[in-house]
Formats: structure tokens, sequence, C-alpha cells
């Protein structure tokens, strides 16, 4: 499904360089959840941002349903994350002025989709995550957890090949995290859905299939559980 | 880049962050572009106005609608009596004026003057004789009485004088213009004319924003034609009022057409405008549209600086919704809409308040100009030329920071990097 062969990423900042990403080679298999574990400033969330086409890596190559990512250009890049790639953002992530039902149905609309079914398809993804009761409040109106909810709903309501989490429960109290962990867990369980999570958490990282510790740029250990 | 889904997903953005930003700033927002309207379209309206209710004072007061004057080789219309009869004749003349016209001397304080050597009173004037109704009738000339009373058919031996006539209105001392000093109604003065002296009594004094008017001496029209020996009646003017709706060039044609061009000059309210007249009004016009565009300029930074804080403070939500697979485009097109919508409110407001409330409270209440009545010029077609104006320049200025933002690395934007 995924396949990152020697990733290289570096940040110049005036004459100095940090090479953050120092050769990943990595594979993830379709319905599988990983996880990305590491100490602070191993490389988690970069390497998350380059699988996820949110950044350019500076060298190596990503495959994802083994088409070459790499020389597409940026119009391209943004049509595949919006078809085929979810996100769940740390800090949620919603637009302000959209209520959760606007920010669950607007990749929908952007993809395309006849108003109605949109938001049907938006009903039914929040209803999953269980907030069918808080569809038309504002993001400022919803606890960080339901707000990390609709953001699942979010990557999920279109039907991605892979979604991607970075360090979902972060900014989120042990009952709320639980609530996420159980939704990821049971969208890759019923749902068959691949995964790929940052997390620093050990016990969240107990959820996925196979964990992938990073240290200094480069995987030093692979787990399965 | 205007594709429908790109505009539909634009206007989804564009609505719900109208819908739920401040209403207040959305208030300031759309009052900035309301006086920016007003200043497109007001500046130039009332520099425009400025001359065009001295041309309106003119028309109104003065030549009417049309107006037939001597040749320039003649002090009078030859075989007047005719022309009147064909004036009668034509159905969409409402009123008419003929004047006697001549050059004349006006004396005051005479009878003060102790030594003979001293230099007289004396002002040099245009002396009109009027039929005070018919004059009335067209030209509405009495209103502009400001001392005294105006003329009645009966009133012999009485004048109407024009403020510039009279030092206490124009107090300037020059060698070539004098004016009368120490009168007013009731004054008598001495008034000669072709050498013929006659004592007259001044009935009223007039002031009005027409400089043909000011420099005037009216007296009734049976006498003064007596003091030029006119017996065969031919007049020096015509002015014709017409029926409301009734084109001028067609009675100044029909005019013509009867010979009346033969014998005397048939010219339109607008024929009878000097060229300068024309050239100022193309000046002003000129004027205000360059003040005007420093405003449009005024108008496209407001928008870009409010655009482009609003993008630079949403710069995360740009990247999130670039993340999320929204296209750029789309994005654009959201504050290219919520441009849109500032200047259209904006807009709309500005016209509703020009034409519903400004143009006509000024044609009520004109601004006191010392030459004329100011009023505010604003044809609607221009109008609309400059909203259009208004439009295009703030759409640019509301894509340009857009864009600016929206290119941004979108992970950049998403963490807040620089």
């Amino acid at each position: 499904m995924i396949e990152i062969k020697n990733l290289k990423k570096s940040f110049i900042d005036g004459e100095s360089t940090t090479e953050v990403l120092k050769g990943i080679d990595f594979k993830a298999k379709s319905g599988e959840f990983i996880a990305i574990m590491g100490r602070s400033g191993a490389g988690k969330s970069t390497l998350l941002y380059q699988m996820s086409l949110l950044d350019e890596p500076t060298s190596g190559e990503i495959f994802i349903n083994e088409k070459n990512m790499a020389p597409l250009p940026i119009e391209e890049k943004t049509a595949f994350r919006l078809s085929e790639l979810g996100y769940v953002f740390q800090d949620y992530a919603l637009l302000p002025e959209l209520t959760a039902l606007e920010n669950v149905a607007l990749p929908l609309l952007m993809q395309n989709f006849p108003e109605k079914i949109a938001y049907e398809k938006a009903i039914e993804h929040l209803t999953l995550v269980g907030l069918e009761k808080r569809l038309n409040n504002l993001p400022g109106q919803l606890s960080g957890g339901e707000q990390q909810r609709v953001s699942i709903a979010r990557a999920i309501a279109h039907e991605p090949k892979i979604l991607f989490a970075d360090e979902p429960t972060a900014n989120l109290d042990n009952e709320s995290s639980r609530v996420i962990m159980d939704i990821f867990k049971k969208l890759h369980a019923e749902e068959g859905q691949t995964i790929i999570m940052v997390t620093h958490e050990v016990e969240f990282s107990k959820f996925a299939q196979r964990i992938i510790h990073l240290d200094d740029g480069k995987i030093v250990r692979e787990e399965t559980n | 880049m205007f594709s429908s889904l790109n505009i539909r997903i634009g206007f989804f953005l564009a609505k719900r962050q109208i819908r739920r930003s401040s209403p207040w700033t959305t208030i300031l927002i759309i009052f900035v572009m309301f006086f920016t309207f007003l200043n497109l379209v007001v500046v130039s309206g009332i520099l425009v106005g400025l001359i065009q209710g001295a041309v309106d004072a003119v028309r109104t007061n003065y030549t009417s609608d049309v107006i037939i004057s001597s040749l320039n080789n003649k002090t009078y219309i030859e075989n007047s009596p005719e022309v009147i009869n064909i004036i009668k004749s034509i159905p969409e003349v409402e009123a008419f004026t003929p004047r006697y016209l001549d050059r004349g001397t006006l004396e005051a304080n005479y009878k003060t003057r102790t030594n003979e050597k001293d230099k007289a009173n004396t002002a040099a004037a245009s002396i009109v004789g009027i039929d005070p109704v018919a004059e009335n009738n067209v030209t509405n000339i009495s209103k502009f009485i400001v001392e005294g009373e105006y003329l009645a058919p009966g009133d012999y031996d009485q004048v109407l004088i024009g403020s510039f006539l009279d030092k206490k209105y124009l107090p300037i001392d020059s060698p070539g213009f004098s004016t009368l000093e120490n009168i007013a109604p009731g004054t008598k003065i001495r008034m000669s004319v072709n050498g013929i002296v006659r004592e007259v009594t001044i009935k009223g004094i007039i002031k009005a924003k027409v400089d043909e008017l000011n420099m005037r001496v009216f007296m009734i029209d049976s006498q003064f034609r007596s003091m030029i020996g006119r017996n065969d009646y031919n007049v020096a003017e015509i002015s014709i009022k017409l029926k409301k709706g009734a084109d001028p060039t067609v009675v100044r044609d029909i005019l013509k057409q009867n010979g009346v061009d033969k014998i005397a000059k048939v010219q339109t309210y607008a024929d009878a405008q000097p060229k300068f007249i024309k050239d100022m009004i193309d000046t002003f016009a000129l004027l205000g549209n360059m003040l005007s565009s420093i405003g449009l300029v005024v108008a496209s930074i407001t928008i870009f600086i409010v655009i482009f804080i609003n993008a630079i403070t949403r710069r995360k939500f740009i990247g999130i919704l670039k993340g999320i697979g929204i296209n750029e485009s789309a994005i654009e097109i959201s504050y290219i809409l919520q441009s849109f919508f500032y200047a259209f409110c904006g807009s709309v407001i500005g016209v509703i308040v020009l034409y519903g409330f400004l143009q006509p409270f000024m044609r009520v209440h004109p601004i006191d100009f010392t030459f004329s009545d100011g009023i505010l010029v604003a044809p609607f077609s221009g109008t609309m030329l400059r909203i259009g104006l208004l439009m295009i320049t703030t759409i640019i200025a509301g894509f340009v920071p857009a864009r600016l933002v929206v290119r941004k690395n979108t992970l950049d934007s998403i963490l807040g990097r620089n």
C-alpha cells in the first residue's frame, strides 16, 4: 500500500543544515494499523508529513499503491490527499467558522458530491464517532475530545485508503483519549482501515499491530503486537 | 481557476466566514466601502455640480430653454412682432418674455453732491425693459429680490437694480468698474440712456447666482421703449420657456425653419453657454475623476490590508484547508467573494443614500457657493461605471493578499512556521 525508500529530510537554517530523517525505508500493507513512536525530536511527525504528502522530502521515494508520488505536481498531490488520504491532527485543525457537520462535509463537497449526499455521509460519520447530537455546533462549542472526534469523522468520511494521525490524543485527557483510540480500533477492526499513527504514549501504541521506533531520524526497532 | 466546483466551495467558505465573523468588523468594512463609494461619486459630482448649478441657474433664470437674441451687428431683433407670432404658434412653448436692452448710466447721490467738481457716483449698466409678469413667468426672478419688491405692471419710473451695481453687495473699487453707494429701495437715481435722462426710484434689488441679472437694471418695457425710441416694438432678446418634456433643440429648429435665424441668433440654453463653461465642466469632471482615483487607491489599499490581515491570521486554517485537499483556487475565490461582498454592500448602501437622500436633498438645499448653487451631479450610468471600477479594484485587492498567503507551503502554514 505504502512504501518509502531511503527517505531523507533536512531543514536549512542559514548556513546550518539539520538532518531530521536520515534515510528511512518502510512498508505498510493495506489494512495495517501502525504506530510510530520515539522520543521528542526523533522525526516521527516529520516522517508522517512526508508519507502523507503534506511536505516534500529532501530525497527518497514514496510509493502509494505502487505509484511514485515524488514527481506529482502540487495540484495532483492536493487532489490525491483529498480523495485517498485522511488526516487527524494533534490540535484537531477544525475550521472555526464551520459547524461540526460543515467541517466534515467540506472535503466531500470538494470531491463534487451532491450537497445532499455529502451531508448524509457527514451525518453518518459523525454518528459513528458519537456526535449525532452535536452536528450544528461550532468547534468552539465542543470539548477537546469532541473536536478530535469531528476531526476523525472528517478524515474518514470520504473513506480514505490511508488514515494518518499525528499524536491524536496529545491534547486530551485520559478518558477522551481512550474514546479516540477506541474509535481507531473499531475503524481498523471493523472497516479494515489502514492507519498510521504517531504517538509517544506507550499505552496507545498497543492498539496498533506494528510499532516502529524512531530515533535520531532512523528506524531503530520494529515491534509487532 | 474559476471552475464551477471551485466557485461552489469558494462560496461555501466565504458565506460562512462572513456570517460567522464579528458583525462589527463586517459593518466597519462595509462602512469603509460605503464612504469610498461616496468619495468616488460625490466628490466629482459636487465639483461638476458646482458648475452645473451655475449652468442651471443661467438656464432657469436668464436664457430659459431657448433664447433668441439680436445678431452681433444689430442691437435689436428685426421684425420682432412677427417672431413673437411664430413663438406663439409653437405648441411646445409654455411662456416667453421679450426684453428691450440698451446700455445706460446710473447716477446716485447727486442731490447730496455739493461740489460740481467732485466725481459723480455713477455706474454703467445694461438697462432692460421687461413685462414684469411675463418675465417672472419665464425666469422667476422675483424670488431673487433681496431688498424692496418686484416690479408690478404699472410701476413707471421705478426700477430693479442688480446687486453688482450696489457697493453694499460688491464692495470693490477698480478704475474700470464702479458701483452705486448708499442706495436702497426708495432711493432716487438718475438713469441716462441714449442721452435721455430720467429720475427713477429703486423699487428693489436683485441678487442672483447669474451675473447677467446682477449687472442689469430692470424697468417696465413700455417706459423703456419710449426712452430708447423703439416704437417698432423690436426687442433685443426673447427667452422662451418650454413645456415639461419638450426638447429645446426641436423648438430651436422650428424657429430656424421659419427663418428666425436670418434676423436673430436662435440658441438653446446649451448653445448659449460660453465655451469656457463647457471647458470648466470638463476640467472639474477630470479633477473629480483624479480625486476619485485617489479614493479608489485608498479603497484598494484598505481592502488589501483587511483581506491580508484576515488571510494572515487565518493562515493556519488556510493550511488546513489545503492539507485536507481543498483546491487553492477555491480558497482564493472565497476571499474574492468576500471582497466582492464588502464592495457590493458598500455600493448598494451608497446608491440608496445617494439617490434616496443626498441628491434629492441637495436639489432642494444646494450648497451656497458664491457663484452658484452647487448641486450633486451623479448620472446613473456614471455611477454604475464607478461601482464597476470599485468592484474590480476591490476584487483585485482581495485576490492578491489571498494569493500571497495561499501560495505559502501547506505544512508551514499549518504549523505556523515562517
